[in-house]
């Protein structure tokens, strides 16, 4: 069995799959990669299903391990990373031979690097998926981020080692935005029109306080119509919901399943991965979008995602 | 927008893979019991392409793959669902107890809430104690069961500003609703108990002790049964 051992393990890492979706109704959150999105080409990388565990590093990497070698891959943000004090790409597989470090550094652009690793790390599955759910202490490795001497365990595989990289054309594709498109939430009309003015006109900026949970948002200021009184309903992935001091939050994976704010927005699907780079004090629009419009642009990533294009040999 | 309404079913678009199902805009037994029904229908017989529910006190969330299901499409189908609730019969809801170990340390908030509406802390447990309550849903975080309706008498609002972290097994009251923290979270309701129940156990078969539409009743212990319950 072929391991990692932490050294380090950078400001927040945690194992990530694409999420358990189908617990809503025991309160459980899909949670899952932040940016699914580099979490697969990653997986794409190294020969595995796109679905594998990964580890999601957070502005800050880990020092890693590999005292049998292993088939890896970094995608997402760049983090600096060296093999043995050999700088690495990313986007690339790479072979590492038993006993190199891998070394994580920070980043300037984006906040989440992806380290993808043949086999997969494995670990115990909690209702179906490998992924981390911090709040609640679920999921992933002992339901909590890496600490300096745990030791990961990889999944096993024989494939032989292949050079692969992404394309040129799909990593512009899936770069960084600094619109993020959305849809109208579903209580857009409880705002009044000079809200939903300055909601679209104004630049935000990604609070301190974001992390998976959600993102808080300071910038224009929001406020509702009237004074109405809101049911607790389920909130689905990506809602902008604007609690009572008008500063609106975007929820994320690790998000509570239902909520009582009304949700004046939603990131369209095909935007979603973004929301996963974004970094504190980092500055965004919205800009709305039809459903019609979100599904187009959904359907194009996956043909993207899907075609031999992408991966090249 | 789409809205449309039929039996006061109307559905709403929330994001571009989930639409909201309304049966009306009031909490109301009615509206639990066909919140209830659909579930039950959807977990019997699935429809491909759905990906997720999230029930609440008078709506249901489902979240679809926008690859296979459009909302228009989604909802045609849903409506041959919600025109089956009222031939539908619900099982009956368990009856369940939670032992709860009142004021002090495992309840801070307890003196306050009672002072706010002239009780003494004792009248206070003895009308906490004195209801059954129903499991509108689970929501929120795992296994936390959002339980109603609490007696008008104690009836409190949230407080201003939420408690960085609740200990486990926290018994909490916000507006006419109460509820138990299964895990140490943030938290705004007002803390008048603690139960050494485990609400969420992932190693239990049924991981979430509490299911909706279960009745719950809350029974006062000593702070020594809590500690004997608590070591099992």
């Amino acid at each position: 069995m072929k391991t990692i051992q932490v050294q380090a393990p950078g400001l927040l890492t945690t194992v990530q799959d694409l999420g358990r979706p189908g617990f809503g109704p025991i309160g459980v959150s899909p949670s899952g990669a932040a940016d699914p999105i580099s979490l697969r080409l990653g997986n794409l990388l190294v020969g595995n299903e796109e679905s594998a565990a990964g580890l999601e590093m957070m502005l800050l990497g880990g020092t890693f391990i590999f005292p049998e070698g292993a088939i890896l891959a970094l995608t997402g943000s760049d983090f600096s990373a060296t093999l043995n004090d050999v700088r690495v790409n990313i986007g690339a597989s790479l072979y590492v031979r038993p006993g190199q470090t891998l070394r994580l550094g920070s980043t300037n652009s984006g906040a989440r690097c992806y380290l993808c690793v043949q086999g997969g790390i494995a670990v115990k599955p909690f209702l179906g998926s490998a992924s981390t759910h911090i709040l609640s202490g679920l999921g992933g490795f002992e339901g909590r981020p890496l600490r300096k001497g745990d030791v990961l365990r990889i999944g096993r595989s024989s494939k032989r080692f292949r050079n692969r990289t992404i394309a040129q054309l799909a990593l512009e594709n899936f770069s960084r935005r600094k619109v993020l498109r959305v849809t109208p939430g579903p209580q857009a009309d409880w705002f009044s029109e000079s809200s939903l003015g300055a909601f679209y006109a104004g630049t935000y900026r990604v609070g301190e306080q974001s992390n998976r949970m959600g993102l808080r948002l300071e910038g224009p200021a929001i406020s509702q119509r009237g004074a109405s009184e809101m049911i607790t309903e389920g909130v689905s992935l990506g809602a902008v919901q604007v609690p009572a001091g008008g500063s609106p939050i975007i929820l994320f994976v690790e998000q509570q399943t239902t909520g009582g704010y009304p949700k004046i927005a939603n990131v369209i699907s095909a935007d979603l991965h973004r929301v996963g780079q974004l970094r504190p004090r980092d500055e965004i629009r919205f800009e709305q979008v039809t459903f019609d419009a979100a599904r187009s642009l959904l359907v194009e990533q996956e043909e993207l995602l899907s075609s031999r294009e992408l991966i090249l040999v | 927008m789409q809205t449309a309404q039929t039996d006061g079913v109307r559905f709403q678009p929330a994001s571009d893979q989930s639409l909201l199902i309304y049966f009306g805009q009031q909490i109301t037994p009615d509206a639990h019991q066909r919140v209830r029904k659909l579930l039950r229908l959807l977990s019997q017989k699935p429809i491909t392409g759905v990906r997720n529910l999230n029930p609440a006190y008078c709506s249901i969330l489902v979240s679809f793959d926008a690859l296979r299901l459009n909302h228009a499409g989604l909802e045609e189908i849903l409506r041959g669902y919600t025109n089956r609730l009222d031939a539908l019969r619900l099982p009956k809801g368990r009856e369940l107890k939670i032992p709860t170990c009142y004021g002090g340390e495992f309840g801070p908030d307890l003196n306050e809430v009672a002072s706010v509406h002239g009780l003494s802390p004792a009248q206070a447990i003895e009308l906490h104690t004195s209801v059954t309550y129903t499991v509108y849903f689970l929501g929120f975080v795992p296994g936390f069961a959002y339980l109603g309706e609490l007696p008008e008498a104690l009836a409190t609002p949230r407080l201003d500003s939420p408690r960085r972290s609740t200990p486990p097994g926290s018994v909490g009251i916000a507006g006419n609703q109460t509820g138990v923290y299964p895990f140490s979270t943030p938290g705004g309701w007002r803390l008048i108990g603690r139960t050494p129940i485990a609400m969420f156990r992932p190693d239990r078969r049924a991981m979430s002790f509490l299911a909706i539409g279960d009745r719950v009743r809350f029974t006062p212990i000593s702070a020594a049964q809590f500690a004997a319950l608590e070591r099992g």
